[in-house]
């Protein structure tokens, strides 16, 4: 009797045991295959290619041959990649101040006004961020334009020169840096915007008691509160601007001669137009650093963050 | 002598300060004044290409005030749209960009619930590198694939250059990893106390999934949805070095490369082109903007 | 000197009169209190004195010279917020030194007012942590601190106790009055709490509805009362209401709270309540401590009465008897050794020497 009993007991046991197992297991494994098609996009379309990149680099230019680091002695030796190296930095440095800077006193002046009419003018400010960049850059390349530019129509009638907009190398590499931050400086915005409506009035009101002016208050309230975001939004930006292809593409084609060109649009040049794969794809492993550096900067931003919450 | 000028009740008043009130209404004034000043600095393109679009090429010519139309016509649109072309470049993209927010929403709300909801070893780092991998941006990619498409010819024999329907393989790629990482974080807001009450009722995790978490996380998805269409109607640089014909081609890459013939521009044509390609996104933003907004600084503030 | 002198002073906010004309004088060294409900237009006031809030219309002057324009950076006061408003990025002692850093005094001249502060404040060894680190009570210090630091004409205090819990409430009271003592400058304080009030103030201002109810000290507040509000504000558990009807009887002027009882007007102030005789709308008001058990002596102005208690509540030091009286809940403090229980009769007496009568369409205390 008592070993029937016994037997049964453990039966039961082994089954909860069992159907327990299956389901400590069913809710991992589901959620592994949930997560699985995103793993195998990013792994096969993003993380291979960078991965095959590298490898493409260290190939001749009729891909039979493995040259190591032959291509990149080939770029260090040629005058354009110096010159295309300086104008990405340029490029990105440039703009991201200057986008920076008008981002945050837009959101200053919009913050300022009273509520209700916020919302219609962060609406307005926002639309170069909505507009493609393609299509935008086509508006711009017509305002530009070397015989019918519309600036350069008022210009002539208040008296100011024709400018070369795109035509002159300065010029243009002013040009591309304009709309780059005429298309990105309502994204600074928008964010810093977000932020300012996070620092709470009462310190503002303390900080007047205590004697600040208007400019004081910028500088010893609002900037250090928005530390945090200043530094993401610029972080960010600067991966993106760092790799931007379609601006340049559009209104200079990396022009005059290769006086715009950016890692981006030399890579394709020289990659796809030129026939060069693995020339092209040394050129562009150039952003790897950029993006390395900015990577570790926001992955230590992010613990930082996560271990203060 | 302290009492007799409190009692008195007419204290000096000092002239050395300006009036608070009117500092708030000079500040008013000039914060209005940069304000319209910004608005046009950030108008004029789209304004421009508006009032560009309504001129025939007769007009354009002629190099009068560019920024007035003396003879609007819609020549422009009815040419444009009558065109088989353009309809094409038109009809690309939307099947495109249709197929590819369907494909990112599944991929990523899937995840993103796997991510936030259901720990599993290795989620916290596959979170974080999710995230990272936005940041490897389609310029470095491109060259590879080039060669991985001629591979996958050679031995499968599938031709991915120059058809359209690749772009659906290749742009989930974009806007996948941020769609999750928005979607990661209004999922990550739900309670947990949620989840437990519906497996107290009997739900499995698809139940809990479809009736309880998309309901509730419906802002963020409408976001990510915005945002992986606009990404895909916008992208140019992966159509333009993929597709080459011109009945392949979708708009950003139609647009810039089929109506500059040459050395002749029809600037007429072209900004209407671009408007009418500029159109969708614009549309849903004025409709949604609250949404697109919100998908915006929900990866920066919450990440 | 720094005397504070408000006249007409008026906050209308689009269509709603938060301050309908307040005039109020207060004295150089004065501690005074603003306490009232909510929405009553202290914390308006207060903002006004600081400048956070532009004024609609009358003046106010601080140490003499009208203020109405001044932005609050020159008005040369301190301000101690309900939320503390600490700079979360500056540790201490920068929260402290801000103010003086602003006005670019030299820099030994801020670590000594600022040491100097922290000491009357006993915060020193906290000077360098940041304010996440600190408790509520440490932050309400270091926001005092920064206040004292600065040596301004006036203290404006917005209700600084609310966001702590009960014990360091009272804690902190005392800290307050201390510093005061120490420090010696003009302070304007607001809270909703009555007993803050009453343990704090040199004087106190009650305001209700946007104006003005009653000024005085404390002990002028709680026995003599000038409007009912104030009479149902102050004190605590609050004063007993009883309608009731003046009547002429044989012993002289009775005052009738239900069909069984009356009580009898004192005779000191027969004189003065007789012209109200006629009045429909009089109210008794007696303090909850002048209604105790019977004692064996009879005193003057004295009446015994019976009633059922309804509610007993031993408090330790005292019992708290709640009973009705025609229609009105009452309220009295007996001993604790006195025989009551809930749903018994107990004999009472009631010490109306100490009574006010109320006109209730007026709302004054006659």
């Amino acid at each position: 009797m008592a070993d029937i009993a016994a037997r049964n007991a453990t039966a039961i046991n082994a089954d909860r045991r069992n159907s327990l197992h299956k389901l400590m297991q069913r809710k991992s494994t589901i959620a592994f295959l949930m997560a699985l098609p995103l793993i195998l996009l990013i792994g096969t379309l993003v993380l291979y290619p960078a991965g095959y990149a590298i490898w493409l680099a260290m190939l001749n230019k009729s891909m039979t041959k493995f040259v190591g680091l032959g291509n990149f002695e080939f770029l260090f030796k040629r005058q354009t990649f110096w010159d295309v190296v300086f104008q990405s930095c340029l490029f990105a440095i440039t703009a991201v101040i200057f986008k920076a800077i008008i981002g945050f006193v837009v959101a200053h002046f919009v913050h300022n006004i009273p509520t209700k009419g916020q919302r219609k003018w962060r609406g307005m400010l926002l639309v170069p961020w909505v507009i493609p960049p393609a299509m935008s850059t086509l508006a711009w390349l017509w305002l530009f334009d070397p015989s019918y530019s519309a600036f350069n129509w008022i210009f002539a009638h208040i008296g100011l020169p024709h400018i070369p907009w795109t035509g002159e190398a300065g010029w243009a590499r002013f040009s591309v840096i304009l709309v780059n931050i005429w298309a990105g400086a309502p994204f600074f915005m928008i964010m810093y915007l977000a932020a300012l409506k996070s620092v709470p009035e009462q310190l503002y009101e303390a900080a007047s008691i205590d004697g600040a002016t208007w400019w004081q208050r910028i500088w010893y309230v609002t900037l250090p509160m928005m530390r945090n975001i200043i530094a993401i939004t610029a972080l960010f930006s600067t991966i993106v601007t760092f790799a931007n292809f379609d601006i340049v593409r559009v209104l200079t084609s990396g022009g005059p001669l290769t006086a715009t060109h950016l890692f981006a649009t030399w890579a394709f040049k020289v990659g796809i137009e030129s026939g060069d794969i693995p020339l092209g794809a040394t050129v562009s492993l150039f952003m790897v650093p950029i993006l390395a550096v900015g990577a570790a900067f926001i992955l230590r931003d992010i613990s930082k963050r996560g271990s203060e919450v | 002598m302290a009492n007799a000028s409190v009692a008195a009740g007419a204290p000096v008043r000092k002239v050395k300060y300006r009036s608070m009130s009117a500092d708030r209404r000079w500040a008013m004034r000039w914060s209005y004044f940069f304000l319209v000043l910004f608005a046009i600095f950030f108008l004029t393109p789209p304004v421009y290409m508006f009032i560009t679009s309504l001129k025939s090429s007769g007009e354009i010519g002629q190099a009068t005030n560019p920024w007035w139309v003396y003879h609007p016509t819609l020549s422009n649109y009815i040419e444009l749209l009558g065109q088989n072309q353009y309809l094409i470049f038109f009809r690309n993209s939307a099947i495109v960009s249709v197929c590819v927010v369907a494909v990112t929403m599944v991929i990523s709300v899937t995840a993103a619930f796997a991510l936030a909801r259901m720990k599993f070893w290795g989620s916290a780092t596959l979170a974080t590198g999710v995230f990272l991998t936005y940041l490897i941006p389609d310029t470095l990619l491109f060259i590879p694939l080039f060669k991985m498409f001629a591979f996958v010819r050679d031995t499968f024999g599938i031709e991915l250059m120059n058809h359209w329907w690749t772009l659906i393989i290749i742009y989930p790629t974009l806007s996948v990893p941020f769609a999750t990482w928005i979607m990661i974080g209004y999922f990550a807001s739900i309670p947990k106390e949620l989840d437990e009450a519906a497996l107290i009722d009997g739900a499995s995790w698809l139940q809990t999934l479809t009736k309880i978490f998309i309901p509730v996380a419906l802002p963020g998805i409408i976001a990510a949805t915005i945002f992986s269409f606009t990404v895909s109607w916008a992208q140019f640089l992966y159509p333009l070095a993929f597709t080459t014909s011109t009945d392949q081609l979708v708009l950003p890459v139609g647009i810039v490369t089929t109506l500059i013939k040459g050395d002749v521009f029809n600037w007429g044509q072209i900004m209407t082109g671009a408007l009418l390609g500029a159109a969708p996104p614009l549309i849903i933003y004025a409709f949604l903007m609250d949404y697109y907004i919100a998908g915006l600084t929900a990866g920066a503030t919450k990440g | 000197m720094a005397q504070v002198t408000l006249r007409k002073v008026v906050k209308k906010y689009d269509e709603v009169t938060a301050v309908r004309g307040i005039d109020l004088d207060i004295t150089d060294k004065e501690f005074i209190v603003l306490v009232g409900p909510s929405g009553c237009g202290k914390s308006t006031t207060l903002r006004m004195i600081a400048g956070l809030e532009e004024i609609t219309g009358g003046d106010i002057a601080i140490g003499g010279d009208v203020v109405n324009d001044v932005p609050p950076k020159d008005r040369d006061i301190a301000m101690v917020f309900q939320n503390y408003a600490l700079y979360p990025h500056m540790n201490v002692y920068e929260n402290m030194s801000f103010g003086l850093k602003l006005k670019r005094t030299p820099k030994d001249e801020i670590d000594r007012r600022v040491k100097q502060a922290a000491q009357i404040l006993d915060i020193t060894e906290l000077l360098d942590r940041k304010p996440k680190q600190l408790s509520g009570g440490q932050r309400q210090r270091v926001a005092m601190g920064r206040a004292i630091v600065r040596d301004p004409k006036v203290f404006l205090f917005d209700e600084p106790l609310s966001n702590l819990d009960a014990k360091l409430r009272v804690q902190m009271r005392t800290e307050i009055k201390k510093v005061h003592q120490k420090v010696r400058t003009t302070t304007v304080y607001v809270t909703h709490d009555q007993v803050e009030a009453m343990t704090l103030a040199d004087r106190v201002v009650v305001m209700n509805q946007g104006l003005i109810e009653q000024v005085g000290s404390p002990n002028d507040l709680y026995h003599s009362p000038a409007t009912k509000f104030v009479a149902g504000f102050i004190g605590s558990p609050a004063m007993n209401f009883i309608p009731c009807q003046l009547e002429q009887a044989a012993g002289g002027l009775r005052m009738r709270v239900s069909d069984k009882l009356s009580f009898p007007v004192p005779a000191s102030r027969s004189a003065r309540y007789a012209s109200h005789a006629g009045k429909t709308s009089l109210v008794l008001g007696l303090r909850p401590e002048h209604i105790i058990e019977t004692r064996p002596h009879a005193e003057p102005d004295q009446h015994d009465f019976e009633q059922q208690i309804e509610v007993v509540e031993p408090m330790g030091m005292e019992t708290l008897v709640y009973f009705n009286i025609g229609g009105a809940e009452v309220c009295g403090r007996v001993s604790p050794n006195a025989p009551s229980a809930a749903g018994k009769s107990m004999k009472l007496r009631a010490d109306l020497s100490n009574m006010h009568l109320i006109d209730d369409t007026t709302g004054k205390v006659l």
